[in-house]
C-alpha cells in the first residue's frame, strides 16, 4: 500500500511514542497502584481511607478529564508537554485500577501466610514484601495483563493533547491524505501488534490457572 | 481572580448548556448500554456454544475489536465509514462505535459468566427434557447473569466515562461543552473541570454503589 509506504516513518514514530508512553505509565502505575493497594490493607484506618478515596475518585472519572487537568491547569505551573501530561494522567488513572487488582490479589492470599510470617518475626512491611505480594502478583497476573492492554488502548488519549502518539499521527495522516479508511485500518493494525499477542497470552494464562485450581 | 472565576463561570446560561451536555452523555450511554447488552449477550452465547468455525470466527473478530482503542473505533465509524458510503450523524456514529466496542467487552463477560455455571445444570435441564434453547434461556442465563452483574456494572461505568471520547468527533456532550464554556475565559478552566469531574464522579460512584449492593444481595 502506497499510503503505508509514504507515511511509514510517521506511523513508526507514533508507534514509538505510544509504546514509550505505555511503558512509562505501566511502570509508574504498577508502583503507585501497589502502593495504594497496600494502603488499603494496612491496619491504620486513616491510611486505608486515603487509599480508598484515591482509588474511588480516579476510577470514576474519565481519563480525558484527568488529561485536560494536567494539560490545561498543571502545565501552567509546571512546564509539561502534551505527551508528558497525557502520560502522567494515564499513569494516575491506571494506578487506581491496578490498586484494585493488586488489593484483590492480596486478599486472595490465604491470611495464614501473613499470620505465619508475622509469627516468625517479620515486620508487616517485610511480610508484605517477601511473603504476601509475590503470591498476590501471581494470582492477579491475568487481570494485571488486562489492565496493561487497557493502558495501551487508553494511551490513544494522547491524541487529544498533541501527544504525537499513534492515534495522533493517524489523525494527521488521515487529514493530509483524505484516505481515512486505509489510514485507520493501518493504525488499528499497529495497535493490534501491541495488544493482541498480550491478550492471547492472558487467555492462555487464565486457562492454565483454572486448570491448576 | 480564581474565586471570581468560580462564581462567574456558572451563569444560568452556562449551567443549562452543561446540563444539556450531560443529557447527551446520558443518552448516548443508555442507548449504547441497551444495544451492547443485546449484542454482547448474543456474541457471548455464540462463543460459548462452540459452533464449528462460526464461533471461532466470531471470537476472533471479538478479540480484534476488544483490543482496539475505543477512540480509534469512534474515528473509524465517523471518518472512515463515509468512504464506503455509510454516512452517520455524529450522535449515531458515537452510539454505534460505543455499542460495537462495549458489545465485544460484554461478550467476554457473558462468556465468562456462562462458563462459570456448573455443567451439571446443563445436563440436569437437558435430562429433564428441555431443549438446548430452553436450557439456555430458563436455566443457564439467569444463573450466569447473577454472577455477571458486578462486572457488567463496572463495564457500564467505563462506558459512561468513555462517552467523553466522543468529543474527538465533536459530539456536543458534557466534556465538549465544558471546553466550549472555558474557552470563553481562562479563569473558568478550573471551576468547570471540577464541576464536570464531580458530575461524572457522582454518576459513576452511584453506579458502583449499585454494583456493590447487587454483589451483596446476590452473592
Amino acid at each position: 500500500m502506497a499510503l503505508l509506504q509514504n507515511n511509514f516513518p510517521t506511523f513508526l514514530q507514533g508507534f514509538g511514542y505510544t509504546l514509550l508512553s505505555s511503558i512509562i505509565a505501566l511502570i509508574g502505575s504498577m508502583i503507585l497502584g501497589t502502593g495504594f493497594a497496600i494502603m488499603q490493607i494496612v491496619p491504620q484506618k486513616w491510611i486505608q481511607k486515603i487509599g480508598n478515596i484515591y482509588v474511588q475518585v480516579f476510577r470514576n472519572i474519565p481519563l480525558l478529564i484527568i488529561t485536560f487537568f494536567f494539560f490545561l491547569v498543571v502545565s501552567k505551573y509546571i512546564k509539561m508537554s502534551g505527551f508528558t501530561s497525557g502520560t502522567v494522567a494515564l499513569m494516575l488513572y491506571t494506578s487506581a485500577f491496578i490498586a484494585e487488582t493488586v488489593r484483590a490479589g492480596i486478599l486472595a492470599v490465604n491470611t495464614g501466610q501473613m499470620e505465619g510470617a508475622r509469627a516468625n518475626g517479620l515486620s508487616f512491611a517485610q511480610a508484605m514484601r517477601y511473603i504476601v505480594l509475590p503470591q498476590a502478583f501471581r494470582i492477579s497476573l491475568p487481570s494485571l495483563g488486562n489492565q496493561f492492554i487497557n493502558l495501551v488502548k487508553n494511551s490513544s488519549i494522547l491524541a487529544f493533547v498533541g501527544g504525537l502518539d499513534l492515534m495522533y499521527q493517524g489523525n494527521m495522516i488521515a487529514a493530509n491524505t483524505f484516505d481515512t479508511f486505509s489510514t485507520y485500518i493501518i493504525v488499528a493494525i499497529f495497535y493490534l501488534i501491541l495488544t493482541l499477542p498480550l491478550s492471547y497470552y492472558i487467555q492462555h494464562l487464565e486457562r492454565k490457572l483454572k486448570r491448576a485450581a | 481572580m480564581v474565586t471570581l472565576g468560580i462564581f462567574s463561570a456558572f451563569t444560568p446560561q452556562n449551567v443549562l448548556y452543561l446540563l444539556g451536555g450531560l443529557g447527551i452523555t446520558v443518552g448516548v450511554s443508555i442507548i449504547s448500554v441497551i444495544l451492547s447488552l443485546i449484542f454482547g449477550s448474543i456474541v457471548g452465547i455464540i462463543q460459548f456454544e462452540r459452533l464449528p468455525y462460526f464461533s471461532k470466527f466470531v471470537g476472533t473478530i471479538n478479540n480484534v475489536i476488544r483490543n482496539l482503542p475505543l477512540l480509534l473505533i469512534i474515528f473509524f465509524v465517523y471518518f472512515a465509514l463515509p468512504k464506503i458510503g455509510i454516512h452517520l450523524p455524529i450522535f449515531w456514529a458515537t452510539v454505534i462505535a460505543m455499542s460495537t466496542f462495549e458489545s465485544a467487552m460484554l461478550a467476554e463477560i457473558v462468556r465468562g459468566g456462562l462458563e462459570s455455571v456448573d455443567i451439571g445444570q446443563f445436563e440436569g435441564a437437558r435430562a429433564n427434557g428441555l431443549s438446548n434453547m430452553q436450557t439456555m434461556i430458563y436455566i443457564i442465563l439467569p444463573q450466569a447473569y447473577k454472577k455477571m452483574i458486578p462486572p457488567i456494572i463496572s463495564q457500564l461505568i467505563s462506558l459512561v466515562k468513555d462517552t467523553s471520547l466522543a468529543m474527538g468527533i465533536v459530539l456536543s456532550e458534557m466534556t465538549y461543552r465544558g471546553q466550549i464554556v472555558y474557552a470563553q475565559n481562562s479563569t473558568y478552566i478550573i471551576p468547570v473541570l471540577i464541576a464536570i469531574t464531580l458530575v461524572y464522579f457522582l454518576l459513576n460512584y452511584g453506579l458502583s454503589l449499585i454494583a456493590r449492593w447487587a454483589d451483596h444481595k446476590l452473592a
